[in-house]
């Protein structure tokens, strides 16, 4: 290694080091102002290092549990049973449109990208889910509507069948007498962990963080997920003052909203450090297929 | 013959039948929308639904381009979009490169999930993050300038700051993305280069400029095209969380998105929603087709179909 590439790599630590802080500084700077002391906040605004701590906000977010437990629970909920049912019908979709030989399968491979080229835009696609299909103020506008199913996870298991799929393992079940189905549930499934797994990431991803869909279809604010909650608080004030405060005192709010935006974060922060390999495949993936 | 078809048609029933839940979903989710663009060029009656309401002709869309706003948001989409693909080239390189340089494996992987975190939260918490820097009252940008005695400023009432704060919040949270993508593709230049440039003499600027970036020159181009052919889409959530919803925000902060919601759900004005998200539906089909198309001629394995 001669100087010049010696010198580099300490320029590249150094950059590397700096933006990796000033990245992650704003999340220390919500999670510091989460359990910081109300008035402090108030006085002297969200700080990294406060006069003085204090769990209140969560405390508060505790004593209405009925409130925020419950929207956590509706987007756990939705973004569970989104993966297992998206990722199970993309999966599916992908195995048909890889069989060699599959009468219409360009026909079909067709139909699934050009929902990458085209598409109906907002206000077609809200006025079919309202007026056609009426799911404003149902659970189904939370899982439905543009989360399910899109081309891009298809063509990357489909990819995946076509690449890494051992197709002696599948003509064996098949001379076994395996129905098609059982081939794909006990052969194929097992096989495509890595790529179900990252694709079961990105989609949980997508329902964990959306917000979109009960902005759009949930008037019902009891019906709200967390980030939807989260959501409430930004665009009415008082939003946190219709909750009873257990303490009977004034509700904290300056703090509160940061403590409920780190409860809408903390299962990322949570899982993030152990499928780290698999969020960085799913992102690199995506790039490297268009 | 018959019997073969039948035949034929037995032996790949499973597959059509596994296919079809998907099937069925595109045609309601994306297909069934796409003819519901026709709503453009009517004037939509709640009673009357989609296809009862009457045909207006151009109307809907004589209104919107008479308004100043057409242009605003058509500036501001194409605007942010343009800069930033340039900006994500330019920042997404150095930091891949930079990547590219560290060997030690705990280190690697340090960097790469500190990069990447802020691209995997929801933008409704970017808001909230934006918020405790820039509020007017308790943001940490305020609090540094109070104890420094100068003047707080008010972020969210002012639109001349905020092609800056769209900007800053728009690369923080994808800069990891388009680092990791771009560094895919540095990882898998040969080191038998570097090798041969080192032994040779030659520095490590020499080694970018003569190696790395001639080799990078596919991905930047793929990258490039794909945010051509994207130029007309914003991403509603920054645009919409980010600023809080604030009007005095729009002639810097709206764009095709974030006007389509508000003439849709927040002033009920579904005519003029209906002409903008028609226009942008048809805008961006083309651009995907003409950008798709270079990369067909330019690079076929990267072209989308």
């Amino acid at each position: 290694m001669n100087r010049s590439s010696k010198r580099f790599l300490k320029l590249s630590h150094i950059v590397l080091l700096l933006l990796s802080c000033l990245l992650i500084a704003p999340f220390l700077l919500l999670i510091i102002s989460s359990f910081t002391d109300e008035t402090t906040a108030v006085q002297n605004g969200y700080s990294f290092f406060p006069q003085k701590f204090s769990v209140d906000a969560y405390r508060y977010i505790f004593s209405n549990f009925r409130i925020f437990g419950k929207a956590f629970l509706i987007t756990a909920g939705v973004t569970l049973f989104g993966v297992l049912l998206g990722v199970t019908m993309a999966a599916l979709m992908a195995y048909a449109i890889s069989r060699p030989g599959l009468p219409g399968r360009k026909i079909l491979n067709f139909y699934v990208i050009f929902t990458m080229l085209f598409n109906g835009g907002l206000v077609a696609t809200y006025l079919t889910y309202v007026s056609v299909f009426h799911i404003k103020n149902t659970y189904f506008a939370l899982l439905i509507p543009n989360l399910l199913c899109n081309a891009f996870t298809i063509m990357l298991i489909k990819n995946y069948y076509q690449t890494s799929l051992p197709t002696e393992l599948i003509e064996a079940a098949r001379i076994d007498g395996a129905s098609e189905w059982a081939i794909f549930f006990k052969v194929v499934m097992p096989l495509s962990k890595p790529i179900i797994a990252t694709v079961a990431l990105i989609v949980g991803l997508a329902y964990w963080n959306d917000w979109q869909n009960g902005l759009y279809y949930l008037d019902d604010t009891s019906m709200h997920g967390i980030q939807n909650v989260l959501n409430d608080m930004n665009s009415n004030a008082k939003y946190l003052m219709q909750f009873a405060h257990s303490g009977g005192t004034a509700v904290p709010t300056t703090t509160v909203r940061m403590a409920i935006a780190v409860v809408g974060i903390l299962p990322i922060l949570c899982i993030y450090p152990f499928f780290q390999d698999y969020f960085v495949k799913g992102v690199t993936a995506g790039a490297v297929k268009g | 013959m018959i019997s073969k078809r039948k035949a034929g048609f037995r032996k790949w029933l499973p597959f059509y039948l596994m296919a079809l839940p998907c099937i069925i979903y595109f045609f309601v989710n994306n297909y069934l929308p796409m003819g519901g663009l026709i709503i453009a060029f009517k004037n939509y009656n709640v009673q009357k639904g989609i296809l009862g309401s009457d045909f207006v002709g151009l109307e809907n869309f004589r209104f919107l381009f008479s308004t100043d706003e057409a242009w605003i948001i058509t500036r501001n989409t194409l605007g942010y979009n343009l800069f930033w693909i340039f900006l994500n080239m330019f920042i997404g390189v150095a930091v891949a490169i930079f990547l590219n340089e560290v060997r030690t494996r705990v280190a690697k992987k340090f960097y790469m999930s500190a990069i990447l975190l802020p691209y995997l939260i929801s933008m409704v918490v970017v808001s909230y993050l934006a918020y405790a820097y820039l509020s007017e009252q308790t943001g940490f940008i305020n609090a540094i300038f109070k104890t420094f005695g100068l003047h707080t400023v008010a972020w969210y009432q002012n639109a001349k700051y905020w092609p800056f704060i769209l900007t800053i919040v728009y690369e923080w949270k994808n800069i990891g993305f388009n680092a990791i993508t771009i560094f895919a593709s540095v990882v898998g230049i040969s080191k038998d280069y570097y090798e041969a440039a080192e032994i040779d003499g030659a520095t490590k600027w020499q080694q970018i400029k003569k190696i790395t970036l001639p080799m990078l020159k596919p991905t930047i181009v793929m990258l490039i095209t794909i945010g051509m052919g994207n130029v007309f889409r914003s991403d509603f959530g920054l645009f919409y969380q980010v600023p809080r919803n604030v009007g005095l925000l729009n002639s810097a902060t709206d764009t095709i998105d974030t006007f389509v919601f508000r003439a849709l759900l927040q002033t009920g004005d579904i005519g003029m929603a209906s002409a903008a998200s028609f226009y942008q539906s048809i805008v961006c089909f083309i651009t995907i087709m003409v950008f798709n198309g270079l990369m067909r001629k330019y690079s076929k394995e990267n072209a989308m179909f």
